[in-house]
């Protein structure tokens, strides 16, 4: 019934828009001279407007940006990211003033004819290839960055981990001893065993599983991605890392830790960012908060797809063996 | 294409009509129909991510036991989130604005008493109807509608067992969008066949208005690729129903594992944007094509680098079909494959920024006539610079990596498809309202609509960006999980309180229409002095569109302002005079 209320408000609220505006435009429909002024010059303002929040929300946003990249890979992502960013603003700033200019200050005038003016081969020839050759560097540029970050087989000794992502949950497993992980599939899963390792495969028997990631800094880690579901993406926003986890697949991803999580929680833009956030809790009486990597999931997977995470822990190689070493094995676990 | 006339009851002039006019009435008021509840989900979505845990009587109103106190609930917030997209992207922007002006506009400005097949048009509309039908049944299912996202990937939209939307509510959703497909393939079809054997005399390719070529080279795309599309959601269909294995593969869900055996959801991620990346440029296409029109009448000048403009649709059209894999850099593909796609996909962005500047060139030294038609094609040109460049980023397979899913993207792709493409439709039902209906829609009312909408779209678009580069996911039902996120709770507030103020507004502009049907000043035959044929018809609709000869054509469209002509603008129909070049 309530639903029914509202839309009757909003045919009554259409209908006294209407009443409202019959009386006072009887009869023109056309624009006319006067109207052509009034609008040329709201399009000015609209461009003040325009400016006005682009600005605004540079100012006023950066703050919750996120903080400078925590691996090797990332930087080389900021650069890139910069420079797409400068080069978008410079042209946003300049289409947009002449758009809106152009409209302020051609508004039309009556007995004004306008300028008949419908070709220019040198102008065209202008705007294609300066936006071409602009591209061409952006993708050359691009692709070098894609190519590095994407291509880990080069690593020396890296460390491999398997992030293994199910309905709305994530899990890890470390390759262990041997850096090999063991075969698994999820005909396999059977009570503890949650990933479906193959025990089997005497190069399960020394992997690590775990519900918390520790990553060592300096070491490349190469991850391995499972899923036993539905498709879920391992998003890890400090790391500029993400890839899909697929169920009947194993994808890849790979990234060098360049900040512990204590130097992190010491970098100005995170210290901005966490008493920005610690403020907002304050007034509402929470807890404050301290900061943590985060993996977070990506894709659209359920209910409870808004809160399926893991902390992410990166320390210095020594603490990371040491912690390494303290968690049971498959074949202790299984056991 | 009759010249003879038979009586013509109720039913055949209302209903089972197969006067292109009339049908494009009805995808225009079916469209609109669509673009209410679309708009609407958004508005209680919207609440939702702003004020997470707050009580709203209006979700209390509409959502029944999907919402516990004016709460709703995650799968319902999915269920809504998917049934926005879907019907905005393919109802609305798909059917809605191509489905209305290639109907109304291919016949009348090509000179041509009617559509190839007036018939095929005629159950082209009736399949729209019917999917749209099946479609808005399905919000109606006990579990709720389909709820995987309107892109659907599998395993999430196979299983039932992942989320109760997957059930019925699924089922409805492929049926609705095979019927939906049908119909687009036979519209798509009808107006290919009649742009190519129904002009009128003299009315060559490149005498064409821009609409007309954005429509045609539209239909081509759709033709080529939504048949993909069916092909993918009869292989789901098949997954789902009758237990075979495309998509599927090593499942365990809720303590069981599943027989599926060797399948692979990036298949039918490579299926779905085979379409899904052109169906970006079928909703964009004609929305520029109208514009182009609008803007050029309403500078009083001709549309800059005419031939560019048809270069660049055809090289945008071209593109798009093979630059899908860039919805999936981080899909699990093989990077190589990433980095051809970076490749195609930057491509596009010359067309589109040739696009650009031709239009900005076209204002420049015109009459700017500010009809409510010119201010949304303004609209248009702005939203869609600002929503292109952002492409840039997620184009790029590098820097797609830590932005991809996020609200960077849907703000990139509102701006560029979704409020470009509303405002195109827009500008056209402004500006051919009086050919639809005789009528004038109100001028006020227009101005009112076009700037509170305009302020509305980057206040909820421009602030979005940041919530996406600041890490937040899209389609979380809520970020109170995130202490990190707690910062961006503000932002999503600003935002909501500008999507209420943009669909408000929307009510102005649903109030002008409808009550113009009835009410609006009586037209002029030529109300805007444009160039093109539809303005020769008479204001009456008459089936075969002309009382009695197609006129023949000597001219292409833009001659607006020409040097040598007393008026500003010389119709097409208007002989050349004795040593006049064509433009």
């Amino acid at each position: 019934m309530t639903a029914l209320l509202y839309i009757l408000l909003a045919i009554v609220v259409a209908v006294a828009i209407w009443q409202i505006a019959s009386i006072l435009n009887l009869k023109s429909v056309i624009a006319t001279e006067k109207d052509n002024n009034t609008q040329g010059i709201l399009f000015a303002a609209f461009g003040i407007f325009f400016y006005g929040l682009m600005i605004f929300s540079f100012v006023k946003y950066s703050s919750i940006l996120l903080p400078d990249s925590a691996s090797v890979e990332g930087d080389r992502y900021d650069t890139l990211y910069m420079v797409t960013m400068v080069l978008i603003l410079i042209v946003q700033a300049i289409t947009q003033f002449l758009l809106f200019y152009f409209a302020f200050k051609y508004r039309g005038i009556k007995g004004r004819k306008a300028l008949f003016y419908a070709d220019s081969h040198k102008l065209e020839l202008i705007w294609t290839v300066i936006p071409a050759v602009v591209l061409a560097g952006l993708v050359l540029y691009g692709l070098s960055v894609w190519i590095d970050v994407m291509d880990a087989s080069d690593a020396e000794d890296p460390l491999i981990v398997e992030v293994y992502a199910k309905q709305f949950q994530w899990e890890a497993r470390y390759a262990g001893e041997d850096n090999e992980l063991g075969l698994a599939n999820v005909r396999n899963i059977k009570g503890i065993n949650t990933m479906g390792v193959d025990m089997t495969d005497k190069n399960a028997l020394d992997d690590i599983p775990t519900r918390e990631l520790h990553l060592p800094k300096g070491r490349k880690v190469i991850f391995k991605f499972r899923s036993q579901d539905v498709l879920h993406s391992a998003y890890m926003p400090h790391f500029r890392a993400q890839m899909n986890c697929v169920p009947g697949m194993v994808t890849q991803f790979a990234f060098t830790p360049s900040m512990t999580t204590e130097e992190m929680r010491l970098n100005d833009k995170t210290i901005t960012k966490v008493e920005g956030i610690n403020k907002i809790r304050a007034e509402k009486g929470e807890d404050p908060y301290e900061f943590d990597y985060l993996l977070l999931c990506n894709k659209i997977c359920g209910a409870s797809h808004y809160n399926m995470q893991m902390k992410i822990i990166v320390e210095e190689e020594s603490e990371f063996n040491s912690w390494l070493n303290s968690q049971k094995t498959m074949a202790q676990v299984v056991q | 294409m009759s010249d003879h006339h038979h009586k013509e009851t109720f039913v055949t002039k209302y209903i089972f009509s197969t006067d292109h006019k009339m049908i494009s009435k009805q995808y225009l008021i079916t469209g609109i129909f669509m673009g209410v509840i679309g708009v609407f989900m958004s508005m209680l979505f919207r609440l939702q991510i702003a004020w997470p845990e707050k009580s709203f009587s209006i979700i209390e109103a509409f959502l029944g036991h999907h919402q516990d106190g004016g709460v709703m609930s995650p799968d319902i917030y999915l269920a809504i989130v998917t049934i926005h997209g879907t019907i905005m992207v393919f109802f609305v922007l798909t059917a809605g604005l191509s489905g209305t002006f290639s109907n109304l506009l291919i016949p009348l400005q090509i000179g041509a008493r009617d559509m190839a097949s007036g018939f095929l048009n005629m159950v082209s509309y009736w399949l729209f109807f019917l999917s749209s039908i099946i479609m808005v049944i399905s919000l109606f299912v006990e579990a709720g509608p389909a709820s995987a996202g309107w892109t659907i990937y599998p395993p999430l939209s196979a299983l039932p067992q992942a989320i109760p939307g997957s059930g019925l509510g699924m089922t409805l959703w492929l049926v609705s969008m095979a019927i939906f497909i049908a119909s687009s393939l036979l519209g798509a079809l009808n107006y290919i066949v009649t742009v190519l054997n129904l002009r009128t005399v003299g009315m060559k390719m490149t005498r064409l208005p821009l609409t007309i070529w954005a429509f045609f080279i539209t239909a081509i795309i759709g033709v080529v690729s939504f048949p993909v599309l069916l092909s993918a959601a009869l292989l789901l269909i098949f997954d789902r129903s009758f237990g075979t294995s495309f998509y599927l593969s090593d499942i365990f869900i809720q303590g069981e594992v599943l027989h599926y055996q060797g399948g692979s959801p990036v298949l039918f991620e490579h299926l779905f944007w085979f379409l899904g990346h052109p169906e970006v440029y079928i909703v964009l296409l004609p929305a520029l094509g109208i514009t182009s029109e609008i803007i050029s009448t309403n500078s009083r000048k001709p549309i800059f680098g005419y031939r560019a403009m048809i270069g660049s649709i055809i090289a945008i059209a071209f593109l798009s079909t093979i630059v899908w894999g860039h919805h999936m850099f981080v899909s699990g593909m093989n990077p190589f494959l990433g980095s051809v796609f970076t490749f195609t996909t930057l491509l596009i962005a010359i067309p589109s920024a040739v696009k650009a500047f031709n239009y900005i060139t076209t204002l420049w030294k015109g009459n700017l006539q500010m009809n409510p038609a010119m201010l949304f094609s303004i609209g248009l040109v702005s939203t869609f610079i600002s929503g292109g460049l952002t492409g840039l980023v997620l184009g790029d397979s590098a820097l797609d990596i830590n932005v991809h899913d996020t609200y960077f993207v849907v703000a990139h792709f509102h701006l560029v498809m979704g409020v470009s493409a509303i405002y195109g439709m827009f500008a056209g039902v402004y500006h051919w309202f009086p050919k639809m209906y005789g009528r004038m829609m109100n001028k006020t009312l227009g101005y009112w609509h076009f700037w509170i909408t305009a302020v509305a779209a980057y206040g909820v678009f421009f602030p979005m960006h940041f919530i996406g580069l600041a890490g937040l996911p899209r389609r979380y039902y809520s970020n109170t999980a995130f202490p990190l996120f707690d910062d961006v709770a503000d932002v999503n507030i600003v935002i909501t309180m500008f999507a209420i103020l943009g669909g408000a507004a929307q009510i102005i502009f649903l109030a002008n229409f409808f009550i113009s049907i009835y009410k609006g000043k009586k037209a002029t035959q030529n109300p805007w002095k444009s160039n093109t044929l539809e303005w020769t018809t008479p204001i009456e609709h008459i089936h075969g569109n002309w009382p009695g000869e197609i006129p023949a054509v000597h001219r292409w469209p833009y001659d607006y302002s020409k040097p040598g002509h007393e008026e500003d603008y010389v119709c097409q129909t208007t002989p050349l005079m004795d040593g006049e070049e064509e433009s």
